[in-house]
């Protein structure tokens, strides 16, 4: 039934995601840009690894509204880790740290959410409702993240068809992770509690290069409102995939929007061979009711060996444990991802659940590197009575994380007879993925009894629905008619400067092309020398271009005055001069072209510009004094 | 029931429900003027606006749709929640010490109630070893609801009930009692039963939990954990309050109950020994006393509980022009005894000598504490103090407000004799009243200081 085999990444057609039925959807997380965090006043955005002080806890998993555990909950508390937190007493109060109830929600983060929901065309609630959405990996120290819908079913347009947008949530931010190796991870808490927006959408994304193309266009369209961050970190995807007969699987965090496509190719390509890996097993009459493990103490055995991370282990006092998987010679080096095989699946749960985090944490009979010694395997498997079509795992750890850890490989294998376990899965710098944690449903969810639902008045929308800017297609369409340059278009649709551009244009009547060069390039052109300058507000736009149009500076004059605002922060004219004026300066500098001693005749015209340009730049168009001086540039020459 | 099926909703909402016969926990659509909306729908809590339908959407989210927007709703079918939490048998081992577990409200383990919003506690000895299996490690556990009452409305009746009940299970030869309270008032409850249960050979460890445990960051599972391990384990016969004692997961403090006040809003640390230092430090793994001036654990079943209690007494925390009035209402109304929290050494304002001098003549007892909460009542050394002295202000030591008025309570119970109540007032029974306060125990550090910052850098708080 599975009979195709994926090819690399680059030679994947549309008709081969089609023909393994390739979905996928995004969650796309955006911070939202304000002065304080989302449910108490700390400031948001300040990020530093330094800290004041540690703070320890542990979760546990509690029941939900709906009187169920949550399958995640329960296994992060089988891995009973120790939680630190770190934190510095200037981005963090007690309420973070769960000492303190939650305070009102932010209302310039809740207006921004709101604004953005309609921009998407979203449905939006009458009341918002503050849910808990339980985290047991800690990183929130509540063991919960305060989450609340504003608006469901928008939708942005994409290729010929739409792409839905099924809701749109404000929620806080979650602790940043330091470490996590044995029993302690370890968190940094200055992000903890920022407020942004996570706009989640259809699965409706047939390939991988659409995949990344609609975080794109999401990414671009709420950046226009101006009310999102920008920068490092400030963007976050998860990203859903499956193929048919696969399952949801969620890749988390997703930091750059460029490595989806190779990040939902291997997530296809691992769901496809698991089910190809379940046929084979099937083949085999391996099935989950016929499914036979076995797991034996062989330390003893191991006593001398020569393998390094055994002898350790050995030294240290651990457990190793063997693992017989009936029937399964060969399939743990079955691939699933690019370079990488099923036992990396079982390798990732033991290191997650049983908190074996060195690697490596397990080795198997059909390994081809070197482990320990084919007469020990021999050995191992004539105690543990197995047979030549069987594998043989091993783990090691203390006594407890070594029993974890042989469930775990047993678990993970009967899995693979049964299909694709539901789970999220971490994203890898190199395009692959690894196991997270099991997938949370929506019995994680239940109602904060901290804050009271917070009505949304009819009034309120309209008023914010007054500030929104145009939808970015909407815009490009428009941009493209009025011919402006095709490297502006993207950038300037996507700006904050939407709706004073289109006044410029419209209501000032001034040359569309001239004022989207100013707004982007400009400023683009001006980034490199002040690096670390905000963007311009659209309110000293304003002023300049008033400016220009009162005939107080010239185009140039826009250029400098935004070159001595980014400077000074503080906007100054250089005053537009007059014709006599300018008569004067030509004559002053031409003596003082005569008295110099130039010996390329063709330089002459080119310093007696650059003497008089040095004393009018900003004050009259550059042309106008080339003219004067009968000097056409360097284009006709 | 009637109501139930429309469980919480009012008004607008509720007549919308009516009109299309969508009980709560249908499976709905509902279709609005703006949009449509999938889910089930939920009770409403009964002090939310009358004017929303909430529905569970299917990713798990709530949301409110205005009534008068709503046009249509299909009803596809309904998903009823039934809270549970996985009861298990609480397994018995002879081996091991029977501790039983008094219930008076608070939450220890809990689920969540729809309609208020609200936490219901969770307390059978089934229910608590599926949330705190742990538990069965240390003792065989044995529940008893006494009372479900929030921690404000606990009162002489559930002081003396509570006290009766303790007697009662020391005689039947428990080795541990722990009693579960709501955190407000844990301490003016654990101040009485100091003086209510005297003489216990057992340890009686009141406990609660300052985050509900329906969240995963709770401190309930791990006080519940210490307190028990105490209860069972520790050679402690005092009554005592065990709770966090940094915000760390780490371990928790056993403070001696007359000594003991709630010092913050929130924190999970909130309770703290005044004046002195706790007994002791308690974790899963160890008890550590921090001291061994405490009466130890005994084979005998002599408790003596003794529940008398006169109502009628007051607690009045002086500030600067306070009215000699607010003295002059509590003499009108019969009331038999007056605990006044002055202010600094132990001092009030010269216009209420007339209400003070009254209350002699009536026969009030009026004892002085310091709202400063650290520190001795010092009357000799002011004029003014003296002066108080003559009008039959008595000086209640080191004794916490809150302290004395239970002791006064309990004290007047016992005679009318304002000489007797002086006796008993001014003799220790549980160490409400201490010789000396050692000089670690008063020790409140102040943040920003190097020093201080230095410290908190190094020890998990
Ligand atoms: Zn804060």
């Amino acid at each position: 039934m599975h009979k195709f085999i994926f090819k690399p990444f680059d030679e994947m057609t549309e008709k081969d995601y089609a023909m393994v039925g390739f979905k996928s959807g995004l969650e796309i997380h955006q911070q939202l840009l304000t002065e304080k965090k989302l449910f108490c006043r700390c400031p948001a955005g300040r990020y530093s690894d330094k800290y004041d002080a540690e703070i320890l806890r542990h979760m546990r998993p509690t029941l939900s509204e709906l009187g169920e555990y949550d399958g995640t909950a329960l296994m992060e508390f089988k891995t009973k880790k120790e939680i630190i937190y770190r934190i510095k007493r200037e981005t963090v109060c007690t309420y973070e740290m769960d000492d303190t109830p939650p305070f009102q929600i932010d209302e310039h983060a809740l207006d921004s959410a709101l604004a953005i929901g309609m921009l998407y065309g979203c449905t939006m609630v009458d009341e918002v409702h503050i849910a808990r959405k339980q985290y047991l990996d800690g990183s929130i120290p509540t063991g919960f993240q305060r989450t609340a819908i504003v608006g469901v079913d928008g939708k942005i347009p994409y290729k010929n068809r739409e792409i839905k947008i099924i809701q749109l949530s404000i929620e806080e931010d979650a602790c940043r992770e330091v470490s996590d190796i044995g029993h302690r991870r370890v968190y940094i808490t200055d992000r903890l509690g920022m407020p942004l927006i996570e706009t989640v959408t259809g699965p409706d994304m047939r390939t991988p290069i659409e995949v990344a193309e609609v975080a794109q266009i999401c990414r671009r369209l709420v950046r226009s409102t101006g009310r999102v961050r920008t920068g490092i970190g400030a963007g976050r995807e998860d990203v859903n995939v499956s193929v048919t007969g696969g399952t949801r699987i969620e890749i988390k965090g997703v930091p750059r929007i460029v490595s989806i496509p190779l990040l939902t190719y291997n997530e296809a390509m691992r769901q496809w061979n698991l089910l190809r890996l379940r046929e084979e097993l099937k083949r085999r009459g391996i099935t989950e009711k016929s499914f036979k493990s076995k797991t034996e103490n062989v330390t003893k055995i191991l006593r001398k060996t020569r393998y390094q991370p055994i002898q350790n282990a050995i030294e240290q006092g651990m457990k190793i444990n063997c693992v017989l998987l009936q029937g399964y010679k060969g399939l743990l080096r079955w691939q699933t991802q690019t370079d990488t095989y099923f036992s990396r699946e079982i390798s990732d749960r033991v290191r997650v659940v049983a908190c074996l985090t060195t690697l490596p944490n397990i080795i198997h009979s059909d390994s081809s590197g070197d482990t320990i010694a084919a007469s020990e395997w021999q050995n191992i498997k004539k105690q543990i009575g197995g047979k030549d079509d069987d594998t043989l795992v091993l783990v090691w750890g203390d006594e407890q994380d070594a029993n974890t850890g042989a469930q775990e490989i047993v678990i993970r294998a009967k899995e693979a007879t049964i299909g694709i376990p539901s789970e999220t899965r971490q994203a890898f710098r190199d395009g692959t993925n690894g196991f997270e944690r099991i997938l949370p449903g929506p019995d994680r969810m239940y109602p904060d009894t901290d804050l009271p639902p917070k009505r949304i008045e009819d009034e309120k929308l309209e008023k914010l629905c007054l500030t929104l800017p145009n939808r970015i297609w909407e815009n490009e369409k428009w941009y493209r008619k009025l011919k402006i340059p095709p490297n502006v278009i993207e950038p300037l649709a996507a700006s904050k400067y939407t709706k004073l551009f289109e006044m410029l244009v419209k209501n000032s009547k001034l040359n569309p092309t001239f004022v989207a060069v100013a707004l982007i390039q400009y400023q683009k052109r001006l980034k490199t020398y002040f690096p670390k300058a905000k963007q311009i507000e659209i309110e000293t736009f304003e002023e300049i271009f008033e400016a220009f149009k009162s005939g107080i500076i010239s185009r140039e004059g826009i250029f400098l005055a935004m070159k001595s605002f980014l400077e000074s922060g503080k906007l100054r004219f250089a005053k537009k001069i007059k014709s006599t004026e300018l008569t004067k300066v030509i004559k002053d500098s031409k003596i003082a072209t005569k008295k110099m001693k130039i010996q390329n005749e063709e330089k002459k015209t080119e310093i007696l510009i650059g003497l008089i340009m040095n004393k009018v730049r900003g004050k009259i168009d550059g042309k106008l004094v080339a003219d004067k001086i009968g000097f056409s540039g360097k284009g006709k020459r | 029931m009637a109501t139930d099926e429309y469980k919480g909703y009012r008004g607008e909402a509720l007549s919308t429900l009516k009109n299309f016969n969508a009980l709560v926990w249908s499976d709905v659509e509902i279709k609005t003027s703006k949009g449509s909306y999938t889910g089930i729908i939920l009770p409403r809590s009964e002090t939310a606006d009358p004017l929303h339908v909430v529905i569970k959407l299917r990713s798990g989210y709530n949301i409110g749709i205005a009534a008068n927007k709503i046009q249509n709703i299909k009803i596809a079918g309904r998903k009823e929640a039934h809270y549970k939490i996985p009861e298990k048998e609480f397994p018995f081992d002879p081996k091991k010490p029977n501790v039983k577990l008094l219930g008076t409200g608070g939450t220890i383990a809990s689920r969540l109630d729809y309609r208020t919003g609200a936490v219901i506690p969770a307390f059978s000895p089934g229910e608590l070893y599926g949330s705190v299996p742990e538990l069965a490690d240390i003792c065989n556990l044995e529940t008893e609801k006494l009372y479900g009452v929030f921690s404000e409305n606990m009162g002489p009746e559930q002081w003396r009930g509570t006290a009766e009940a303790i007697g009662r299970e020391i005689e039947k030869g428990v080795q541990g009692i722990v009693i579960g309270h709501g955190t407000d008032t844990m301490h003016h409850t654990a101040a009485i039963l100091s003086f209510m249960v005297q003489n216990s050979p057992v340890p009686i460890v009141m406990v609660g939990s300052q985050r509900s445990s329906d969240r995963p960051s709770s401190d309930a599972a791990l006080n519940l954990q210490h307190s028990v391990k105490t209860a069972a384990e520790s050679d402690i016969a005092e009554v005592m309050v065990c709770m966090f004692g940094p915000t760390s997961d780490t371990y928790g403090l056993l403070h001696r109950g007359t000594r003991v006040r709630k010092m913050h809003s929130s924190y999970r640390s909130t309770f703290r020994t005044i004046g002195d230092i706790p007994i002791a430090m308690v974790s899963t793994e160890k008890i550590t006393p921090i001291r061994n001036d405490y009466k130890k654990r005994r084979n005998d079943k002599n408790v003596i509980v003794n529940t008398a209690f006169e109502e009628k007494v007051s607690i009045v925390y002086y500030y600067p022009n306070m009215k000699p009035d607010i003295i002059d209402s509590l003499i009108d109304n019969d009331y038999k005894g007056i605990v006044i929290a002055g202010t600094g050494l132990g001092h009030v304002n010269k216009p209420l000598y007339p209400a003070l001098k009254r209350a002699k003549e009536k026969g009030i007892a009026v004892y002085m504490t310091v709202q400063t909460l650290w520190g001795y009542v010092q009357m000799y050394v002011y004029d003014t103090g003296r002066d108080m002295m003559e009008l039959g202000v008595i000086p209640g030591a080191n004794m916490l407000p809150e302290v004395g008025y239970m002791k006064l309570g309990w004290a007047l119970g016992q005679t009318n004799d304002l000489e007797k109540v002086r006796d008993i007032m001014m003799t220790p029974i549980a160490g409400e009243i201490t010789e000396r306060e050692p000089s670690n125990g008063y020790l409140i550090f102040q943040g920003g200081i190097p020093e201080v910052e230095e410290f908190i850098s190094k020890y998990r708080k």
